[in-house]
């Protein structure tokens, strides 16, 4: 089994809700990741975020779920750390 | 997260928070001086029964409700829709099942029942007095004086409420929003 320690996404989402509630709505999915949000563009009606996800084992299903109900687009995974469970310590 | 949780959400990614209020305050004060003009109505035909009087008024304030549940129903929907399709062209991506989704189901019914319960419950508290006195419980004064009392302190009240969101003085609001309930009780006086 392979576990996911980092991921780095690029996601589009709209301004509300905000980036504080966007990213309390990813980190609460499994409630031990650690988020941390960039706005790297703001648009009339959108804005562009760099999101690093920082975990034991996120759970990408849950995140990209979580992603969308808040009204985001999940553009693509820009970075990701795995491991495997045998190198665990 | 609980309904009301839920509820205060949706209405702060779609701003209408504001709209909310602006909605109880106009129909809330659409009702109040609804009543207050029907009660100096009966009031100077010398009616005496009160029955009527409350069964009129009562039709009055469901008719209101209606129409406020109706009209910001239908018109909340069409601007809530509006608003998601344009986020949907700018998110390029489908958002219905998303927050935005539901906000567009959900905050017209929000909107729509403060619309309509705010002049209902506004008029059920102008009617207090009658029902008191049908129920035989004494008042100092009598009923239709009463509720023309309770009316104009809603309507202050109103007034008060207003002037403490936009940061003015809430007695000049108050005295404002009254005034204007005495100009509508002196038209009704000069032309009944």
């Amino acid at each position: 089994m392979v576990l996911v320690k980092r991921l780095v996404l690029d996601v589009l989402k709209p301004h509300q809700p905000n980036v504080l509630e966007f990213s309390q709505a990813i980190a609460s999915t499994d409630g031990k990741s650690r988020v941390h949000v960039t706005v790297l563009e703001v648009d009339e009606q959108t804005e562009t975020l760099k999101v690093v996800i920082e975990g034991e084992a996120i759970d990408f299903e849950a995140i990209q779920s979580s992603i969308s109900e808040m009204g985001g687009s999940l553009h693509s995974i820009d970075e990701v750390e795995v491991q495997g469970k045998d190198q665990g310590g | 997260m609980n309904l009301l949780d839920q509820a205060s959400f949706l209405l702060r990614i779609t701003h209408s928070r504001d709209i909310m209020r602006r909605y109880f305050v106009v129909n809330g004060f659409d009702g109040s001086l609804t009543m207050l003009g029907l009660i100096l109505g009966f009031l100077l035909s010398g009616t005496s029964d009160l029955t009527i009087v409350i069964n009129v008024c009562l039709g009055a304030a469901i008719a209101l409700c209606m129409s406020g549940l109706s009209s910001a129903y239908v018109s909340e929907s069409a601007e809530r829709r509006r608003a998601l399709n344009q986020l949907e062209k700018a998110m390029v991506d489908d958002l219905q099942e998303s927050a935005h989704g539901e906000a567009a189901r959900g905050v017209p019914l929000l909107i729509a029942l403060v619309n309509g319960l705010a002049p209902m419950v506004m008029s059920l508290l102008i009617l207090v007095p009658l029902f008191l006195d049908r129920v035989g419980i004494p008042l100092p004064l009598s009923p239709l004086y009463a509720a023309v009392v309770v009316s104009l302190l809603i309507i202050f009240l109103l007034g008060v409420f207003l002037g403490r969101i936009s940061g003015v003085s809430w007695l000049r609001s108050g005295l404002q929003t009254l005034l204007v309930a005495i100009v509508t009780a002196a038209l009704i006086y000069l032309f009944i």
